[in-house]
């Protein structure tokens, strides 16, 4: 009895489940079949796990994009959204789901490089084009020519901060700390630490590279032995928090050195966190409210606050926001929401303007834009200069 | 390495080994009277944290209030806690209650994925606690000096209560033996809801100390003081209060020292714990201060 | 009767070849994604069960376990071009730079080395047990990643690898999950499985019965390490990418889920479940994405899912300890009604 029970129980789960996947199938997939009005973009974006935050701010931009911008070639867009859990496989799942039940005609994602490497080699395989907004490791694109992005890439950042530090700041010695299980933080590191070397053309302005784990609160054992050395400067490119936090310690300790930091800084609550201690942390970042790159960027902030009232607005909404853009650009001048017809007018994309900059998207399909440098100054973000790229 | 950048060391390692030890006290009291690990704890000293957190920004209480109203309230949820998922377990194999344990904890964390979002937020830091106090080319701030300080009262206060009192008398005839306690008229359902709210308690404080040291709250931070206490109440032997507060110590000034002596090593650290951890269970599987028990056959 | 038996075997094999060979020509590549990830958690799933619910040693390394099968078959099997490119903080060491071999020397390679590290962690580990021994598996599961993690050298550190070929397919997947259900139910019916049983039941009693534990015990370990790197390596090239944070604790979470809901110490609870969860990790997105019933819109809640997961995991422990299948087996004979109090017949 017991036994026959029990298969009973697993019969009914398993024809829940495939009913369930059955039925949703049905419903998503009659609007897409007959209806030719709508123009499908997927979304992949951590949403949860690890990287829950980073998503959920790209996802904001997008959003307010969607919302500003709702129709191509007189079709509406609508935005197919999957979580991908801060998880490679399910990134990779929820890509195919996208192409494959969604039948989505291009695909915006994600935050984190790892995962987006995750879901890259399944949008080449089905050859749906791919519009990241954040990653910012050099390998995401690298052998995917259907795989584009919207931000500067790691050895372009790392230089650009290298150069200001060296040429602005004046700085001879530099220690770095780095979130070693970070890809963003080491990628940062190693370009940094290059171009620092070339500009100074010492081979020892490196005074100390240390390391650190996501998830570490405590840096005062690393930031101890950097006070005796006095660098002119610490690169510590990490997660927000994190680096606020070792901020802070270092400034206990009696650390004066000037703190570094990559586009990941630019959240309000580096600010909340750091408090006085990041007065006067410096970092590059892709756009900026007083200097608007283009008007697009005045634009952006200014829907941005109305909608998500009284927040500022920060670097991952407004490439989320720029991804959405160029990809309607692109979808616009292949006037058809045919997948590869996309891919080939995005590969063409030249000094689009959106709200982090123009943007122009090379061999690789990385995009060559200006960066612009920030500083914490009155506890708010003030922007100090912009480089460009060479 | 001269002398004051190792005082400085060392007060850097106190600092962080007293949070150890100040948490390791709730772990190991909990596992001295029901022998096994509550997977859970480090989650509820990351919900102790946003208790803190909006006690302060919904209902604008000053500090201390927040802090009181915080350990309360994780009081009650250790509470439930042990009626919910490890009270029906008590008659099941251990490892049936290790499995509701994890899920506990990845319940609690998902859950306030959910309800809190995911982004980090800024615990308060009221200024008596991020004075600083300098000798020489030393910097001290006062944390480092109040977490010791209620590290030792707590460890006074339970220990006194489990050696002095007729309710510490009670839990260690709980921990010897259920069945024996109960025929001594004990009400163990009692005794082990107390110990759980106690440990709840204890771990709250611990949480709260944690978020005012390193003021950055989010679902994922209980994850590695918990893991890490544990090991620290392994190190100076589970179940032994004053070793839980000696293996923390331990553990936070040798992390320190690592990195301090060995930079080269410094993204090792994690694996440092842990290697602590099974060259312990290895050697002297009791801890330190830990007592040889018999195995029961 | 047992040739009847081994008839319907025969014939239920063959049908499942014939469903496998539909599937690969009909289904559409996110199904059979689905379908294939189904066959690898079928795999890790009898190595978690193998221990834990087997042997009785309750470990939590198999995300440890993966990540060495991952990437040793990762690195075995990438081109050297790639690999330069890869590797652009530092280069591979040789000879890895230069190696590129086909796929299933790889995979018994990864799924070596995976058992190598099983083996010399189990010395040390199997000492423990209960909590102590899950603790401790852990610990080394996260050794495992942070080594992973620095070695920049060998592993390309945090920034992972990409370009991994695309080698494995349903066929793969669930020939050798087939392949693993076969050996495993073998193993278990053998003199060493009853020992590894006896064991779990009651340890003193086993070695007052000549068994000898820390030989059973390590040996179990060291063919579980195997096969969760055969699954890691595997899962790496599906996804054909890897890196460190892929194999936090989380990843060994939801594999205990599986074993706990087929039920402890059962084979085909475990193939049971690995399909469900799969499918189900799959199914229930309809809960995060927004709803619209009749006049009701239910915005989508990003997470539930994982809270789902989490008190499925806590209701099964709670009130239905036995999972799917408790310790049972399936058998023919279920359909018969004569085997029904033969309760660990295993027929297959």
């Amino acid at each position: 009895m017991n036994k026959k029970t029990l298969f009973m129980v697993m019969a009914v789960i398993l024809i829940g489940v495939f009913a369930i996947t059955g039925c949703g199938q049905q419903t998503e997939k009659s609007p897409a079949g007959t209806d030719s009005d709508v123009i499908k973009i997927g979304v992949y974006e951590p949403l949860t796990g690890a990287s829950a935050a980073g998503g959920q701010m790209t996802l904001e931009g997008i959003k307010l994009a969607n919302e500003m911008y709702p129709e191509v070639l007189g079709k509406k867009i609508e935005l197919v959204i999957e979580d991908n859990k801060t998880d490679k496989t399910e990134a990779a799942n929820a890509v195919s789901r996208l192409i494959e039940k969604h039948e989505v005609s291009a695909i915006i994602g994600s935050y984190g490089s790892s995962l987006s490497m995750g879901g890259g080699p399944v949008a080449r395989d089905a050859g749906v084009p791919v519009v990241g907004c954040s990653p910012t490791n050099p390998l995401v694109t690298l052998d995917n020519e259907y795989y584009f992005r919207v931000c500067f890439i790691d050895p372009f950042q790392g230089k650009v901060v290298a150069k200001y530090a060296y040429e602005s700041l004046g700085a001879k010695t530099a220690a770095i700390i780095m979130d070693a299980s970070n890809d963003y933080s080491v990628g940062l590191s190693n370009f940094f630490k290059k171009a620092f070397i070339e500009f100074t053309g010492d081979e020892n302005c490196i005074v100390a590279e240390l390391k650190y784990k996501t998830g570490d609160q405590d840096f005062t054992g690393q930031l101890t032995s950097i006070k005796e050395l006095k660098p002119d400067v610490v690169f510590a490119p990490g997660n927000y928090g994190e680096s606020a936090i070792l901020i802070k310690q270092a400034r206990e300790l009696g650390i004066e050195s000037v703190f570094m930091g990559g586009d990941t800084w630019e959240a309000p609550e580096f600010l909340d966190i750091g408090e006085a201690a990041v007065e006067g942390a410096i970092f590059s970042t892709h756009y900026t409210e007083e200097a608007p790159v283009t008007e697009v960027s005045g634009e952006f902030l200014k829907a941005f606050k109305e909608k998500y009232s009284g927040n500022e607005a920060n670097a991952f909404a407004a490439l989320g926001f720029d991804a959405y853009l160029v990809v309607r650009d692109a979808i616009e001048r292949a006037g058809s929401a045919d997948p590869q017809a996309i891919r080939d007018a995005l590969a063409e994309t030249k000094g689009f303007k959106g709200a982090t900059g123009i943007i122009t998207l090379d061999e690789n399909g990385d995009a060559e834009k200006s960066a612009v440098i920030k500083k914490v100054e009155g506890g708010k973000f003030v922007f100090v200069g912009v480089v460009d790229p060479e | 390495m001269n002398f004051q950048l190792f005082l400085q060391n060392l007060a850097n390692g106190i600092s962080l080994g007293s949070l150890y030890a100040l948490i390791a006290i709730g772990y190991t009291m909990v596992y001295g009277i029901l022998r096994f690990i509550n997977f859970a704890h480090g989650e509820i000293i990351m919900l102790a944290t946003y208790f803190v957190y909006f006690g302060i920004l919904i209902f604008s209480m000053p500090w201390w209030l927040a802090f009181i109203f915080s350990i309360i309230l994780t009081s009650l949820l250790g509470m439930g806690i042990e009626k919910v998922a490890y009270k029906p377990l008590r008659d099941s194999p251990r490892i049936s209650i290790l499995i509701s344990a994890i899920g506990v904890s990845f319940l609690i964390q998902n859950l306030s994925l959910v309800i809190f979002g995911g982004r980090p937020k800024a615990f308060c830091q009221p200024s008596i606690f991020t004075k600083m106090v300098t000798f020489g080319n030393v910097k001290i701030t006062s944390i480092t000096f109040i977490t010791p300080i209620i590290a030792g009262i707590l460890l006074y206060f339970v220990t006194y209560l489990v050696n002095n009192t007729k309710t510490g008398m009670a839990m260690r005839a709980t921990a010897k033996d259920f069945d024996t306690a109960k025929l001594m008229g004990i009400d163990i359902d009692k005794i082990i809801s107390l110990t759980f709210t106690l440990g709840s308690a204890l771990a709250a404080v611990g949480g709260i100390m944690w978020g005012l040291r390193y003021p950055q709250i989010h679902p994922f931070i209980g994850t590695m003081p918990g893991l890490k206490c544990f090991i620290a109440a392994v190190v100076g032997g589970i179940g032994n209060i004053p070793g839980a507060v000696l293996g923390g110590f331990m553990l936070g000034i040798m992390e320190i020292m690592l990195v301090a002596f060995l930079p080269g090593l410094t993204g090792y650290r994690d694996a440092f714990a842990f290697v602590l951890l099974i060259i312990i269970l290895l050697v002297r599987p009791t801890g330190i201060l830990g007592e040889k028990i018999a195995e029961k056959v | 009767m047992w040739n009847k038996k081994n008839l319907y075997t025969g014939i239920s094999l063959i049908l499942f070849i014939i469903f496998i060979y539909w599937a690969d020509n009909n289904l559409d590549p996110y199904k059979m994604r689905i379908l294939i990830l189904c066959g690898i958690y079928v795999i890790l799933a009898l190595s978690l069960n193998l221990v834990n619910g087997f042997t009785g040693l309750f470990s939590l390394g198999t995300a440890g376990f993966m990540a060495v099968g991952a990437y040793t078959c990762a690195l075995l099997t990438m081109s050297p071009e790639m690999k330069e490119m890869a590797f652009f903080l530092e280069p591979l060491i040789w000879p890895l730079n230069q190696i590129q071999i086909p796929f299933l020397p790889a995979l018994i390679i990864s799924g070596l080395v995976s058992a190598v590290i099983g083996f010399l962690i189990a010395f040390p580990v199997l000492r423990l047990k209960g909590d102590y021994l899950a603790i401790a598996t852990l610990g080394f599961s996260e050794i495992l990643r942070v080594v992973i993690i620095n070695a920049q050298s060998i592993t390309n550190g945090a920034l992972g690898l990409k370009g991994i070929p695309k080698y494995t397919t349903v066929y793969w997947s669930w020939g050798l999950a087939l392949l693993t259900i076969y050996l495993m139910v073998n193993l278990i019916n053998s003199s060493y499985g009853r020992a590894l049983r006896a064991i779990r039941e009651d340890e003193t009693a086993a070695q007052v019965m000549g068994i000898n534990l820390f030989y059973h015990k390590i040996t179990a370990f060291t063919i579980s390490a195997f096969l969760a790197g055969i699954g890691g390596a595997l899962q790496g090239n599906l996804i054909r990418t890897v890196d460190p944070t892929m194999y936090v604790f989380q990843l060994t979470f939801q594999i205990l889920l599986i074993v706990v809901l087929g039920g402890i110490g059962s084979i085909t609870g475990s193939v049971i479940a690995a399909v469900i969860i799969t499918v189900l990790m799959e199914a229930l997105r309809v809960v995060e994405s927004p709803m619209t019933i009749g006049p009701l819109h239910i915005p989508g809640i990003s997470g539930m899912r994982m809270v789902v997961f989490s008190l499925l995991l806590m209701v099964v422990i709670l009130f239905y300890q036995q999972g799917f299948m408790g310790q049972r087996e399936f058998s023919w004979d279920w359909l018969s009604r004569k085997g029904r109090d033969n309760e660990q017949t295993i027929g297959s």
